[in-house]
């Protein structure tokens, strides 16, 4: 793995070996010195176009713990609106010796672009690019659901382990949402069913050749007993007639796809609830179902730092050639 | 002028006979080209196996002066035609300032017929600024130096039913022709590439095919209905082909357009975010490749135009939402059609006259252009070799810009002369400056 672009560019076996190695990493961070001397005298540089406060600190955090020097470099609301920035960013920072990239960008495919077009040579780490992809989020998921409904509930080791069986639903706002996609395709690698439920406006077209269901009825859905409901955020301002018009009103949104109180009792007791953040409360989720003992939103937050010390331990240290590898190769050093 | 002796030349690619080019005609064909008096002193071009066309007629070219001379010149712009085998392009209106008046439509004009490449028709804008709004002053353009009669606002959609169904009855009196950029745009707000399965999971903003059919189908019943003929640029989804189809056989007076590039390129490759084939409309699907193929080999679509779009560097050389939409064309138009349909036996030579010079002519009402190869005519000709393969090279290019979607790529067939009434403007495959003797 050179750089991790999109969740499809994980194999299965790759898959599972960044979830073991966060799982590692997580250990570590139980300890009371929670620095690792892994990534010392390397360069991160997180390269954000778009602001997100929570994704660049949860990455920021986590190079920091394995050592690396961390630079931020916020190109949102300054002069660059066009492309030409992109690689004079790129070329300013490969002069400054970035060993890894962590950018989040709102066109879908510039990291991609970043990562081929010979701007840069570091490892390139896509933390949300447009519509397209957030594979670290993907990743923070299949952890956190792996934790929570693999093995014996969290007691049992689930070293190795995918989500052969699982059956999750992601419910809301599918066509804007990298999340949604980036899910879709790792959920599947892992072995996991899923089922997106929205309104056919928020569906894209073509989403009849990925590998989920699709259903326009939540009750429907959760009729199915889901082991994990997935809640996306969805803009207020879509419904407006400038933002495409996609629903005619919040409330409508709400009663159709919201996850409320009475929606969450129809779940299995082992069900989760999961959201990506930030969440709208009372648009997309009521606050009983945020705040109920099933959601494990605050710690899908904890997970995404042990996750992304994986990924960026995995690119920089790890042996970036090869594409399967056992659990003892990588030890994470103590 | 000296003289021109073709020997061997297969005119349309039927049996090989002489031809003899003199004061800016065809003077002689057969064995009375060698007898000839003009042919005592011609200069011989050994045209053995080489096919004679027709020069070549590009109905849909950006030569991007005034305005952007950065991505092309009137005269780069038109050297690139002579070197794919052009005499005659028809420089889209969307310039800065926009052909929207007689002044700017005769500069434009006047820098095709100084530079000598080929014939510049410049095509006049339908409403001021292209802003979809006004009629422009169609008729002032029209019977200006540049005798404008092909209107296009193309790179923007004609959008507004009223202005356009204004616009197709107004060029009646001076026989003008709309031709149409069909791109409804409330169904293509931010749209980056074409609206299927491909866009889906690139989370790129789509641009459905119905928001191309949807404006062709209301201009071919706008046309019945005023009596005036409409030509369809750049038609690229199947569902275009049947609508165009089904208003020919109703007798609707409509043309159409396809590009190379859609003759032969789909969404498909997009997949690696590469700018180079980011295009508007953009690349379809395989099955609407082979619907304006098959299209084009029935009779459906009239025309091969290049829509040669040059971009400077800048513009392509960024993240995908943020480049700019086209592809270059002229030099590899004529490749791109030998291999799709002559190579693979739906065409003849013929068909590629047809296509790519009679019909072009007769639509952009040009004297002189599109004839057929016969005594007295116009000596407006190009010689192909269709036994050469080439890799493109973008670098290597006459135009001024490299955003060849085919860089690197093989393409059959190399234009190896080119005759504007006459003179040389390519010989040996290079070009002729029009101050050397030719
Ligand atoms: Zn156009």
């Amino acid at each position: 793995m050179r750089h991790l672009l999109s969740a499809a560019d994980l194999s299965p076996a790759q898959a599972v070996h960044v979830l073991d190695t966060a799982a590692q990493m997580a250990a570590t961070q139980a300890r009371e010195i929670k620095k690792l001397p892994t990534l010392r005298g390397r360069t991160v540089v997180n390269l954000f176009f778009e602001d997100s406060t929570r994704t660049r600190i949860s990455f920021e955090t986590a190079a920091k713990r394995l050592s690396a020097d961390v630079i931020n470099f916020s190109a949102k609301g300054s002069s660059v609106s066009k492309g030409e920035s992109l690689k004079d960013t790129a070329l300013t920072l490969q002069a400054m010796g970035a060993d890894a990239v962590v950018i989040r960008h709102q066109a879908s495919g510039a990291p991609h672009t970043l990562a081929h077009a010979g701007w840069t040579s570091g490892a390139v780490v896509n933390a949300g690019d447009g519509m397209h992809q957030h594979p670290t989020q993907a990743l923070l998921d299949a952890y956190t659901l792996r934790r929570h409904l693999v093995g014996d509930r969290g007691t049992t080791d689930t070293t190795g382990r995918d989500l052969a069986g699982l059956h999750v639903a992601i419910v809301g706002d599918v066509l804007h949402s990298r999340v949604a996609r980036s899910n879709v395709q790792l959920l599947r690698t892992l072995g996991a069913r899923v089922t997106l439920v929205a309104p056919p406006t928020l569906l894209p077209v073509g989403v009849h050749t990925w590998p989920a269901t699709v259903s326009y009825d939540l009750d429907d859905a959760l009729a199915t007993r889901p082991d994990a409901v997935m809640m996306l955020r969805v803009q207020r301002e879509r419904m407006s007639s400038a933002g495409g018009g996609f629903f005619p009103s919040p409330l409508e949104y709400t009663r159709g796809y919201g996850l409320d109180a009475r929606r969450l009792a129809t779940l299995p007791d082992h069900a989760v609830v999961l959201h990506p953040g930030p969440m709208n409360r009372g648009l997309e989720i009521s606050a009983d179902a945020a705040d109920s003992p099933r959601a494990v939103i605050v710690e899908q937050v904890a997970n995404g730092v042990a996750v992304r010390m994986a990924v960026l331990y995995l690119l920089l240290a790890g042996d970036g050639t090869r594409t399967t590898r056992t659990t003892d190769e990588t030890k994470v050093p103590a | 002028m000296t003289a021109t002796l073709l020997t061997g030349a297969r005119p349309l690619g039927g049996d090989p006979t002489d031809v003899l080019l003199a004061d800016g005609v065809v003077a002689a064909l057969g064995a009375d080209a060698r007898t000839h008096d003009a042919a005592r002193d011609a200069r011989v071009v050994d045209a053995d196996g080489l096919v004679l066309l027709p020069g070549l007629v590009d109905l849909h070219t950006h030569l991007r002066e005034p305005g952007r001379e950065d991505a092309e010149t009137v005269a780069s712009g038109t050297r690139a035609a002579a070197l794919g085998g052009f005499t005659a392009v028809h420089a889209m209106a969307n310039t800065t300032p926009t052909q929207d008046t007689a002044g700017v439509v005769e500069q434009v004009w006047r820098l095709g017929r100084d530079a000598g490449y080929a014939d510049v028709h410049p095509v006049g804008a339908v409403t001021v600024g292209l802003e979809g709004e006004r009629l422009a002053e169609l008729q002032a353009m029209a019977r200006s130096a540049a005798r404008v009669r092909v209107f296009s606002d193309d790179g923007k959609c004609v959008h507004d039913p009223v202005v356009m169904r204004r616009a197709l009855e107004y060029v009646k009196a001076f026989d003008g022709v709309v031709a149409q950029h069909a791109q409804e745009p409330r169904l293509t707000a931010d749209a980056q590439m074409h609206e299927g399965v491909v866009s889906a999971e690139l989370g790129l903003t789509g641009w459905p095919a119905v928001a191309e059919e949807a404006i062709v189908a209301r201009d071919v019943l706008l046309a019945e209905h005023v009596g005036s003929r409409l030509h369809v640029l750049h038609l690229s989804t199947a569902g275009s082909v049947e609508i165009v189809r089904w208003a020919k056989a109703r007798g609707i007076d409509v043309t159409a357009e396809v590009t190379p590039h859609h003759l032969v390129l789909t969404d498909e490759l997009v997949r690696g975010y590469d700018p180079r084939y980011k295009v508007n409309p953009p690349l379809r699907t395989a099955q609407d490749v082979e619907a304006v193929r098959a299209g084009l080999a029935d009779g459906t679509i009239d025309t091969v135009g290049t829509d040669h779009a040059p971009h400077a560097r800048e513009d392509k050389d960024c993240e995908w939402a943020a480049a700019a939409f086209g592809m270059t064309g002229l030099e590899t138009a004529l490749s791109v059609v030998q291999q799709v349909m002559v190579d693979t036996g739906r065409f003849t030579w013929a068909d590629v006259a047809r296509v790519m010079s009679a019909a072009p002519a007769r639509i952009g009402r040009l004297d002189g252009q599109g004839r057929p190869i016969a005594v007295g005519e116009p000596a407006n000709l190009t010689l192909v070799d269709p036994t050469a393969r080439r890799v493109v090279v973008p670098e290597q290019q006459a135009t001024a810009s490299v955003n060849s979607p085919f860089a690197g790529t093989e393409l059959p067939g190399r234009v190896v002369a080119t005759f504007l009434r006459g003179r040389a403007t390519v010989l040996d495959g290079a070009l002729v400056e029009p101050g050397v003797p030719a």
